[in-house]
C-alpha cells in the first residue's frame, strides 16, 4: 500500500481550478517532486497534504487512512517553509524542540532528540542562538531539523532552496539527498525548478494548470517525455512541426516540411497520417564542418545563427533552410578556446534516429 | 544649508514654543513658594505636601488609577481580541466599526454612551460607567495597532505551528501572543494614558458620585487657581509621558529586533 494516496483532488477557488483531478501515490522512503510553473497548482496540493486547505471533492489518504477532516495539528506530517518560518523569539533549540513539546514529550527526551537532530543537519552548536542570528542556510538546516525531530510520516518541502544563492542551493541539494537517505523519511518537495527537481527526485509528478502531466523517474521525464509541455519545461530541447509518412515497430520516417525526410525511433499508437513535432536535445545534435561525411541518418545543413557560451560548454544555434532554429551543444573540452564556429558559419547538424523524441499531442 | 532653511527652523521653534512653554510654566508654578501663578517668589515643596493631604484629590487619584487599569487591561483583551480577528479574517465592515471610535468626537461618545446607560441600561452612573466607557473608547486604538503589528508578519509562522502539532490554543500561546506582546504592552500603556486623563467622556458618564482626578481638577480650578493644580498636573505630566515613551520603546524594539532578522 502506498504511504501517501491522492484520488482524483479537485480544488476550485471560484471559476479557477487551481488542483484539477489530480492522482498521485507516493511510497514510503521515497524522495518525490510536483515540478510545475508558477500557478500550476503545486502549491494548493502541498497545502492539502498538510491540512491548510481542503480540497473540494477528492481523497488524500495517509497509510490508508483519509485524512481530510483531520486538522493540520493531527497529522503525522511536517511542512518545510520557502520562508523557514523559524520562530523568531525562539532559540534554535526551543524551534526543533517545538514538536516534540507539542506532542507531550518527556524533558530529557526532547533534550537528547534536539541534540541528535541538531547534530544530523551539522549544527550541534547553534542550539542557543536565536533565528536573526543564523545564515540563509543555516535557518533551513534547522527548519529541517524542526521538521524531522518528530520523526514524521512524510515531510513537505515547500520550495526550501528558493531563497539560497546558487553555490549554497547546490550544496543544500547534496546535503538534502543525504539527510533524506540517512533518515528514511518519506520527502514530497515542491519547487519550479526543474534542474533541482532532476537532482534530486526519486520520481517526478510534472503539473500544468492544476493537472498532471507527467509522473515518471527523473531519466525518464528528461528522456522521453509524454508531451509538447514536459518536453519543453524539463531541460532544453529543439522541435519542429513533421506529418509521420511511415510507421514501422522500429522507426519512424518523418517528413518536415521544407527540410525532408527524418528519422526516429518508433513509438507505440504511432501511424501514418499522425502530426506532431519532433523534439531533440542539444547534447543529442553534433555540430560540424558542412563537408564533414553523414554520420547518421538525419543531416542537414544550416548556419551559426548565434552561440552562448557558459564556460563548460557552447550552445550554438543553428538555421536550418527551412527556417527552423536546432540547438546544438559543444563541450568546451580544450581550455582557452571559446567557440568553434563563429556566427555566420556554414555547418551540418545530425542526430541519431534513435535519440530524439516525436511527440503526436 | 541652515540659514537659506531658518524660516523653517522659525516655524519648528514657535510650534514647540506653544507647545512647551505652558506646559513647562505649570511644572514652574508647583514649586513656586506663592499662592499666585503671577511671579516667581522662591522654591518649595509646600504645594505637593498640600496636595498629599488633600483627602478629596487623593481619593480622585485613587479613583483615576482603578478606572484607568481596569479600563485599559479590559479594552487590552478586548482590543487583541478585535485586532486578532479583524487580521485573520480580512473584515472589511466591522474594522471601521472597532476604528471609528478613535476618530469619532468624544463629546458624541459622552453623550451617546451616557443615554444608553440611563435609558437602555438603566444604570445608576458612578464607577463602573466610566469604566465601560473607558474601555469602550479605548478597544479602537488597542485594535489598530495589534493589527499593524500583525500586517508585518509572516504568516507562515503561525501555519507552522499548527503544522508541527500545536492546537489553536496552543499555537496562540506559545507563538502569536509571545510575537505580538509588545504591541500588546503599547496598546495597554496607551490606553491607560487615554483613560487616566479624559475628560469629557468622564464628564458625561461619572454621575455625581466618586471624585474623579480630571474632573476634580477642573472643579478646583473654577473655584481658585492655587499651585496646588499645577502640582498635581506635574506629577499627571510625568506619568503620562512615562508610559508613552515606554509604549514607544516596546514598539520600536520590537521593529528594529525584527529588520535585524531579515
Amino acid at each position: 500500500m502506498a504511504l501517501l494516496e491522492i484520488r482524483h483532488v479537485v480544488r476550485r477557488f471560484g471559476d479557477y481550478t487551481a488542483v484539477d483531478n489530480v492522482s498521485i501515490s507516493v511510497e514510503t522512503g521515497e524522495f518525490f517532486t510536483l515540478l510545475g510553473p508558477s500557478g500550476c497548482g503545486k502549491t494548493t496540493l502541498l497545502r492539502m497534504i498538510a491540512g491548510f486547505d481542503l480540497p473540494d471533492s477528492g481523497q488524500i489518504l495517509l497509510d490508508g487512512r483519509d485524512m481530510v477532516g483531520t486538522p493540520p495539528e493531527k497529522r503525522p506530517v511536517h511542512t518545510v517553509f520557502q520562508t523557514y518560518a523559524l520562530f523568531p523569539h525562539m532559540t534554535v533549540a526551543d524551534n526543533v524542540a517545538f514538536p516534540l513539546r507539542m506532542g507531550g514529550r518527556t524533558q530529557p527526551e526532547i533534550r537528547e532528540r534536539v541534540q541528535h537532530a541538531l547534530d544530523g543537519v551539522r549544527l550541534p552548536d547553534f542550539a542557543n542562538r536565536f533565528p536573526h542570528e543564523l545564515s540563509g542556510g543555516q535557518k533551513q538546516r534547522v527548519a529541517l531539523a524542526r521538521g524531522l525531530v518528530n520523526r514524521p510520516r512524510l515531510l513537505l518541502l515547500d520550495e526550501p532552496l528558493g531563497a539560497l544563492d546558487a553555490k549554497l542551493r547546490e550544496e543544500m541539494q547534496i546535503e538534502l539527498i543525504n539527510l533524506q537517505k540517512e533518515v528514511g523519511i518519506t520527502f514530497v518537495f515542491v519547487t519550479h525548478a526543474q534542474d533541482e527537481a532532476l537532482a534530486l527526485s526519486h520520481r517526478i509528478a510534472v503539473m500544468n494548470r492544476g493537472r498532471v502531466e507527467q509522473i515518471d523517474e527523473p531519466s525518464r521525464i528528461y528522456g522521453f517525455p509524454r508531451n509538447r509541455f514536459v518536453a519543453d519545461f524539463i531541460g532544453k530541447i529543439s522541435m519542429m512541426e513533421a506529418r509521420v509518412v511511415e510507421a514501422e515497430p522500429s522507426r519512424l520516417r518523418l517528413e518536415v516540411a521544407e527540410l525532408g525526410e527524418v528519422v526516429m525511433a518508433g513509438r507505440d499508437g504511432v501511424k501514418a497520417g499522425d502530426r506532431g513535432v519532433v523534439a531533440i536535445r542539444p547534447e543529442q545534435v553534433r555540430i560540424s564542418r558542412p563537408a564533414a561525411p553523414a554520420e547518421s541518418e538525419n543531416h542537414f545543413p544550416g548556419r551559426v545563427h548565434d552561440f552562448l557560451y557558459v564556460g563548460d560548454v557552447t550552445t550554438y544555434i543553428v538555421e536550418l533552410s527551412n527556417g527552423a532554429r536546432i540547438e546544438a551543444l559543444l563541450p568546451n573540452a580544450s581550455p582557452g578556446r571559446a567557440t568553434f564556429f563563429e556566427v555566420g558559419d556554414e555547418v551540418g547538424v545530425s542526430w541519431r534516429h534513435d535519440t530524439g523524441i516525436f511527440l503526436d499531442d | 544649508m541652515i540659514r537659506r532653511h531658518a524660516w523653517l527652523w522659525g516655524a519648528a521653534a514657535l510650534v514647540y514654543a506653544f507647545l512647551y512653554i505652558p506646559l513647562a510654566i505649570v511644572v514652574i508654578y508647583s514649586f513656586n513658594d506663592s499662592r499666585l501663578n503671577a511671579e516667581w517668589v522662591g522654591f518649595t515643596l509646600h504645594w505637593y505636601r498640600v496636595l498629599f493631604s488633600d483627602a478629596e484629590m487623593l481619593a480622585a487619584a485613587g479613583n483615576s488609577l482603578i478606572i484607568a487599569l481596569s479600563a485599559s487591561l479590559g479594552a487590552t483583551v478586548l482590543g487583541t481580541m478585535a485586532g486578532l480577528a479583524i487580521h485573520r479574517y480580512r473584515l472589511r465592515v466591522l474594522p471601521a466599526l472597532v476604528f471609528a471610535p478613535v476618530a469619532m468626537p468624544e463629546i458624541l461618545l459622552g453623550v451617546s454612551l451616557l443615554l444608553f446607560f440611563l435609558q437602555v441600561l438603566n444604570l445608576t452612573l458612578g464607577m463602573l460607567s466610566v469604566i465601560i466607557a473607558h474601555t469602550t473608547f479605548c478597544i479602537g486604538f488597542v485594535a489598530i495597532i495589534i493589527r499593524a503589528r500583525l500586517q508585518g508578519m509572516d504568516e507562515s509562522l503561525f501555519e507552522a505551528a499548527r503544522d508541527l502539532g500545536a492546537s489553536r490554543w496552543q499555537t496562540f500561546r506559545f507563538v502569536t501572543l509571545p510575537l505580538i506582546m509588545p504591541a500588546v504592552a503599547a496598546g495597554a500603556l496607551m490606553s491607560f494614558t487615554l483613560s487616566i486623563d479624559d475628560f469629557v467622556i468622564t464628564f458625561f458618564t461619572k454621575g455625581i458620585g466618586e471624585p474623579i482626578l480630571p474632573i476634580q481638577i477642573y472643579t478646583m480650578i473654577k473655584v481658585a487657581v492655587t499651585p496646588e493644580v499645577n502640582a498635581v498636573s506635574t506629577l499627571l505630566m510625568l506619568l503620562t509621558l512615562a508610559m508613552i515613551i515606554v509604549a514607544a520603546r516596546l514598539e520600536s524594539h520590537a521593529a528594529s529586533r525584527e529588520a535585524a532578522r531579515r
